[in-house]
């Protein structure tokens, strides 16, 4: 099956939105190379369960594509064509399952030594179409928070080292009521700015008491549903015949009610946390990385504008000799690990966010719970400094956010 | 790429791997004062007589699970590497830019390392490399007994690493391996849920491992090979705290017992990186640096070994850069950038020159001609290239 095949009743599987614009612009899909095409329809037959900021990606990226002569599009992904696929891979049903063939297309892509050709191709293409579908305008500048290092009651290596030469360090911050003055002026933000999925609060632990105007993802909330993908692994598993890609494949095709999500809960939100667990590794084992995970896709996904992350204590990693004696039924905490992991998050949580538009409006602090350390990266504050001044958390976000 | 997020931006793959290599050097040279290589490359101070290859042994370590410079050798990450930085790379000849140009996967790489051609095998698939692997060349060359060659690795997904499919070298002419985890499996039956993970865990892809086919070490030859009854044995696995730990533990064994002339060993504990806990890869970094320096101290107190082994050490390959969208920093090595395929390697002890730093580009795959050439067998399907200045 090629691109120039392609019929609109081929989509007839296809959620309704995600057809509909499918067959809207058949026109300009039959002209891609099949290198390419799977990764758009990738993202389009989702789109019914996408937030707001990709569906608007993915309308201007179909826009232009469509706007184009052959000429054009021939010019633009001469890198994609020159890329060989497989028969096996051109006979594989890419409209029904394009993730699926993605991912078959990557590992042929590294056997074939074809990788680093499509990572070029690929890298081109995004900053052009980048550069030709303007951001939509932002009705306030983006803020991050990232919370770290709850239940630690002492720590003497030196925080935030990624940071500090982007921002300036306070060493004197009040941190009574830090929490609650964070998520307070989150929340008045989320009412004077409100934007469906523009504000958000991600907990590694359970989460705080918060707006309703937050859109609220906790890892202990999802518990049941990261019992329930844990169990199914299990059973799937001990199929016979069962590998690695069979598995990603399986983890690739489950939904909301497989996992015990409720079928009249909010689609776009249950799928989103669904796939934090069957498409991140190491989500379903460690609650920093969950949190760090999900950092990372609410600002790739819904361009978050506000956001606020909390870490909490992760389990124990056991060493082999106490699973050999097995000594203690219960993993624990390790709390000390999960102010590591999280100082490295918040890094990454400020790295993802920069990528977004607005970057260089943007503002970021990150703040050791209960504790007098903070770090403030504000384009009305200087980079690499310190400052001994006595700050609450509520006045120090006022200075975050200009 | 916007502002903030633009350390690696117009530069080419290429520009970045120089620039990488380049940082190891200025912080090499500072830090254990080691010398500029290309000013010092003179008479090869290698022996190349026959009676010194024959009692010549070499033992090549692998990080499976790659670390990257900022947990390593860049400035911050230096007190990671306590034992390799000021124990071992001053008696080291350290080659700073190391390329991968292979598939990212470890067991793929490690078995593109034992081969010197970049192997195409699933990587998640416990299947013996298309072509000869180290371990043949110098078994059917050097007509060396299956006792002089071994492997220990830590997964599953290793145990045909041994020998190849190769029609002319292949079955009977390879390594023999031991999976230190899969001994742990057979030696406990029943285990907790959490230690049976622990056994199947191979961190690329934690939530499955292949089982095992082929000619894996077995249970009892605990006894005839290592000299070590199953109650030993575990008596040692209770007191240590990784798989990397035993790993170590069965090579010293090995060391002892058979004292073979080829020894690889795959560490693995790195790749605790793919559950996303940065904690716990620095843990692991740590644990691997103070193993590298006990491996060194062994073969320097063992008769067998003193004085006439050159030990290798180097990562299969890098991790994801922070600056990389395409990846999620060090948790993976799935982009392909620069940071990922960009290594180092340090090589110490006989016919080593001491504290010098070599910055010409290498691959991955020059390591098994090299070690030919030190050794006398011939490679003679390997696509790398022997490293001059080894030889």
């Amino acid at each position: 099956m090629l691109p120039r095949d392609l019929q609109p009743e081929q989509f007839a599987g296809y959620p309704a939105e995600a057809r509909k614009l499918t067959v809207a612009h058949l026109g300009a899909l039959r002209q891609l190379p099949v290198s390419f095409v799977p990764s758009l329809l990738r993202e389009v037959i989702d789109y019914d369960f996408k937030f707001p900021a990709e569906r608007s990606a993915i309308d201007k990226e179909l826009a232009i594509l469509s706007s184009l002569s052959q000429e054009q599009i021939t010019e633009r992904f001469r890198g994609f064509a020159q890329l060989t696929i497989s028969a096996k891979l051109e006979q594989f049903d890419w409209i029904n399952e394009p993730a699926q063939f993605v991912e078959q297309q990557s590992a042929y892509l590294w056997t074939t030594h074809q990788l680093d050709a499509f990572r070029r191709a690929a890298t081109e293409y995004g900053t052009r179409l980048q550069a030709e579908a303007p951001p939509d305008p932002m009705p306030v500048r983006r803020l991050g928070i990232a919370v770290i290092g709850q239940g630690v009651t002492s720590y003497d290596v030196p925080l935030f080292r990624n940071l500090r030469a982007h921002g300036t360090y306070f060493g004197q911050v009040k941190p009574e009521n830090g929490l609650e003055l964070l998520l307070g002026a989150v929340a008045e933000r989320a009412k004077a700015h409100p934007v469906p999925y523009g504000h958000w609060y991600v907990d590694g632990g359970s989460a705080a008491d918060c707006s309703p105007a937050l859109t609220c993802v906790s890892y202990n909330a999802l518990e049941p549903v990261r019992a329930a993908l844990l169990k199914n692994i299990d059973a799937e598993i001990a199929r016979p015949g069962m590998g690695p890609e069979q598995l990603r494949t399986h983890l690739a095709r489950l939904t909301p009610p497989d996992l015990g999500m409720k079928s009249e809960g909010n689609a776009v939100l249950d799928r989103f946390q669904m796939k934090l667990f069957t498409e991140g590794s190491g989500t379903q084992i460690f609650s920093t990385t969950f949190a760090q995970w999900t950092a990372r896709e609410v600002l790739r996904r819904a361009q978050a504008l506000t956001l606020l992350v909390r870490f909490a204590p992760r389990q124990r990693q056991r060493p082999m000799n106490e699973l050999l004696t097995n000594v203690h039924s219960n993993a624990g905490v390790d709390a000390t690990g999960s102010l590591i992991d999280g100082d490295m998050a918040a890094y990454y949580q400020w790295i993802n966010q920069q990528r977004l538009p607005g970057a260089d409006q943007s503002s970021f602090l990150v703040w050791f719970e209960g504790h007098s350390q903070a770090l403030v990266i504000a384009p009305t504050l200087p980079r690499g400094t310190e400052s001994s001044s006595a700050i609450d958390l509520g006045k120090l976000l006022s200075l975050a956010a200009g | 790429m916007r502002k903030g997020v633009q350390a690696s931006a117009g530069l080419s793959p290429r520009e970045i791997a120089l620039g990488l290599s380049r940082s190891r050097r200025e912080f090499l040279r500072g830090a254990a004062g080691a010398a500029l290589g290309s000013a010092l490359m003179t008479a090869s101070p290698f022996l190349h007589g026959e009676t010194a290859r024959k009692k010549r042994k070499i033992i090549v370590v692998t990080f499976g699970g790659g670390a990257r410079d900022q947990e390593t050798f860049a400035p911050e990450g230096q007190d990671n590497i306590p034992h390799m930085l000021q124990e071992l790379v001053p008696q080291s000849s350290f080659f700073t830019h190391v390329t991968n140009q292979g598939i990212l996967g470890h067991y793929v790489a490690t078995a593109s390392l034992t081969t010197g051609v970049y192997e195409t095998l699933n990587n998640f698939s416990a299947i013996p490399p298309e072509h000869p692997t180290v371990f043949e060349y110098f078994r059917k060359d050097l007509k060396r007994p299956a006792s002089d060659a071994w492997v220990v690795a830590p997964s599953n997904g290793f145990n045909r690493i041994g020998e190849s499919e190769c029609r002319s070298y292949g079955p009977g002419l390879g390594a023999r391996v031991i999976l230190p985890k899969h001994l742990l499996g057979a030696a406990t039956p029943g285990a907790s849920t959490d230690f049976a993970h622990l056994l199947r865990d191979n961190y690329e892809n934690p939530l499955y491992t292949p089982e095992l086919g082929g000619g894996e070490f077995e249970l009892q030859q605990l006894e005839t090979i290592l000299r070590l009854s199953v109650d030993d044995f575990m008596a040692h696995a209770r007191a240590v705290s990784s798989p990397d730990e035993l790993s170590v533990y069965i090579a010293k064994r090995l060391m002892q017992q058979e004292a073979p002339s080829l020894l690889w060993i795959t560490m693995h504990d790195i790749d605790i990186a793919h559950s996303g806990a940065y904690s716990l890869y620095v843990e692991a970094i740590q644990r691997t640096d103070r193993l590298c320096a006990e491996l060194w101290k062994a073969v320097e107190s063992e008769p067998e070994y003193a004085g006439n082994t050159t030990l290798f050490i180097l990562p299969d390959f890098g991790r994801d850069a922070d600056y990389d969208a395409g990846g999620n920093g060090f948790q993976h090595h799935r982009t392909g950038d620069a940071a990922s395929r960009t290594t180092w390697m340090m090589a110490l002890g006989a016919g080593v020159r001491q504290g010098v730093l070599f910055d010409q580009p290498m691959q991955s795959i020059d390591l098994v001609p090299s070690l030919g050439a030190m050794m006398g067998f011939s490679p003679t399907q390997s696509q790398g290239r022997p490293i001059r200045e080894l030889l």
